[in-house]
């Protein structure tokens, strides 16, 4: 008798993802779709994909989707979940999304304590649109629109927002993690199921930033887009639990 | 007939909307139309229906789009400046195909312009407002009985069309108080929303609600699809009240409040001798336009509290066959009978010289 120990998640579907090689979007859509199939949610999950490369992340999963303008999606998922409360909704945006144009959609969805669940992809870049300064972009970091490197006196600093948002009293659980290495993508699993079963516990909103990768508009390989994420950007967005209010169920 | 209840229409708005099975309504306060909020606030958490205050319009107007991709009669509401705002989350909401009832109660603009009552805003709500291309129905009721009812009848028009409605009023429609009775508003009808985001619950395929084809024939298609809804209702819902046209030789038109103010106008004229006649559109869009192409004045008269929008509806219903002319009053200043009544003697002077 053969026995299947490993498959992919019923809540990911078969079509071939279109991203970059080297890019993290699939590791964390694999995440999601394996913690949700776990948890047995698949049937009931909505998800609200941002303006960005994971624009088109409908066409990957089982599950149902709103596609939100730019940035507003925690204002979409605040609809929906406002309308479907036994749903388990959830955003998944990138940095430009939600830590630029979405900052007051995130933070009031954040403030409220919306029972919703946020996937962040920080990439320290805008990805579709080929490689623009986002608001997560390291000093000095060298971009489309910043091709001398982020100049943090005339740009600006990066945007930290799990340290931000862990001030406010409306969150559940803040985590940052990073998807660079096996222990590493264990602890981000593991953050985004927890992420979850607060959602389902209705404790308020939940919100993982996963540290990623964009090879292709960082211009390196990945194993070096990897080695980036390592050496510059843990240093500054530092890994590890932001916010836990364990509170009764 | 049930009882008569003496209501303000921002909160006439609020009640028929309650009464049509909104249980979702997100709103942000601005004047003149907060006391629709107000209602809300206090009549939502008693029957298990969702207030929301949001951050600002944009935020509200989004949460109307995930409200009605979950498959509920959602509403919002605004007054002009706010309704630039929400402009971006209208086109998504048309785009996506989605259902939902947007109110503006209008005050004078641009910019922050005023917060006395305006008709300014008929190019934004009638020509597009957000961009690409679409419509939405314009509905325009001139008191607060026909405000309640056409709110009645938005939640079932935006369902069966699958089109946003927008309710247009002016800030004298908003907080004037008149007698209402909501045994007489429309019923609601129930439409089944099988494309609604609601969880497959293992049983169904994935529904998807997106406003981006990267195809551009796909996107194409799509847009043609909802053009071929629009000429339906362009065929089903142009609505307009007439009067004293048979024989008029000038025929007013004016929606909203300044209807009323016409009224009075053409009852003078015509108690004076002078044939005029009214047509008050209640669709602005779809405009009735067929109505204008029935009658035949020797000219008409576009009465508005703007600098002069619908008038150029009215020259493209009537196929310009006689003069268009306008008067009216901007900036929060509503006409005045007198002032119409001037200007009908002045076009009858030009149009019917030997009368």
């Amino acid at each position: 008798m053969n026995k299947v120990i490993f498959e992919k998640p019923r809540a990911l579907g078969d079509k071939p993802l279109h991203y970059c090689a080297g890019c993290s979007h699939g590791i964390v859509h694999r995440l999601v779709c394996e913690v949700l199939d776990e948890l047995e949610l698949t049937g009931r999950a909505v998800c609200v994909e941002p303006v960005g490369c994971s624009v088109t992340a409908d066409e990957y999963f089982n599950f149902d989707v709103v596609q939100a303008a730019h940035g507003r999606a925690p204002a979409v998922a605040t609809g929906i979940k406002r309308s479907l409360p036994g749903n388990i909704v959830f955003t998944y945006q990138g940095d430009g999304d939600l830590a630029a144009i979405g900052t007051a959609e995130t933070v009031h969805a954040a403030a409220r304590g919306e029972n919703i669940t946020v996937i962040f992809i920080n990439n320290t870049i805008y990805g579709m649109t080929g490689g623009q300064m986002a608001p997560t972009s390291l000093p000095g970091q060298v971009t489309q629109t910043s091709p001398y490197g982020r100049d943090t006196k005339t740009q600006g600093y990066p945007v930290k927002v799990c340290e931000m948002l862990s001030t406010l009293d409306g969150p559940s659980f803040i985590a940052r993690c990073a998807v660079d290495s096996v222990p590493h993508i264990k602890e981000a699993k593991k953050a985004i199921k927890k992420a979850f079963e607060y959602q389902c516990g209705g404790r308020g909103l939940s919100f993982v930033e996963i540290l990623s990768t964009c090879p292709t508009n960082w211009g390196m390989p990945p194993l070096e887009a990897v080695e980036r994420l390592r050496t510059e950007m843990i240093p500054y967005y530092p890994l590890g639990v932001y916010k836990d209010e364990k509170g009764a169920e | 007939m049930g009882e008569k209840v003496l209501m303000k229409g921002n909160e006439a708005i609020g009640e028929a909307a309650i009464r049509s099975g909104c249980r979702h309504f997100f709103g942000y306060p601005i004047t003149p139309q907060t006391e629709l909020s107000a209602y809300m606030a206090k009549k939502m958490p008693k029957i298990g229906g969702t207030f929301l205050q949001a951050e600002s319009e944009v935020a509200a107007i989004n949460m109307v789009y995930g409200a009605a991709a979950a498959g509920m009669r959602a509403m919002t509401s605004s007054s002009s400046p706010g309704i630039s705002l929400k402009s971006e989350g209208i086109s998504y909401i048309a785009a996506g195909d989605l259902p939902a009832v947007i109110v503006n109660i209008m005050r004078g603009g641009p910019g922050l312009g005023g917060i006395q009552p305006a008709q300014s805003d008929y190019f934004q709500a009638t020509k597009g407002g957000g961009h690409g291309d679409y419509h939405l129905i314009v509905l325009a009721p001139n008191g607060v009985q026909e405000l309640a009812n056409l709110t009645a009848d938005a939640f079932n028009i935006t369902d069966k069309y699958r089109i946003p409605v927008m309710l247009l009023g002016d800030g004298t429609i908003g907080q004037m108080m008149e007698p209402v009775d909501f045994d007489d508003i429309p019923k609601p009808v129930r439409y089944e929303k099988p494309w609604a985001v609601t969880g497959t619950n293992n049983e169904r395929s994935a529904n998807c609600v997106k406003t981006l084809y990267l195809t551009p024939s796909e996107l194409e298609d799509k847009v043609v699809e909802r053009y071929n809804r629009y000429e339906i209702v362009k065929e089903e819902l142009q609505r307009y009240e007439a009067h004293d046209t048979e024989d008029a030789d000038i025929i007013i038109s004016a929606y909203g409040i300044t209807s009323r103010v016409a009224e009075t106008a053409v009852k003078k004229l015509r108690a004076e001798g002078i044939k005029a006649g009214i047509i008050r559109p209640i669709t602005l869009w779809p405009f009735p336009e067929k109505i204008y192409k029935q009658v035949h004045p020797k000219a008409f008269l576009a009465v508005e509290m703007s600098m002069g929008q619908m008038v150029e509806d009215i020259r493209l219903a009537c196929e310009c066959r006689v003069p268009v002319y306008f008067t009216g009053r901007t900036g929060g200043i509503i006409p005045t009978p007198d002032e119409i009544i001037a200007k009908v003697k002045e076009i009858a002077g030009e149009v019917c010289p030997n009368e």
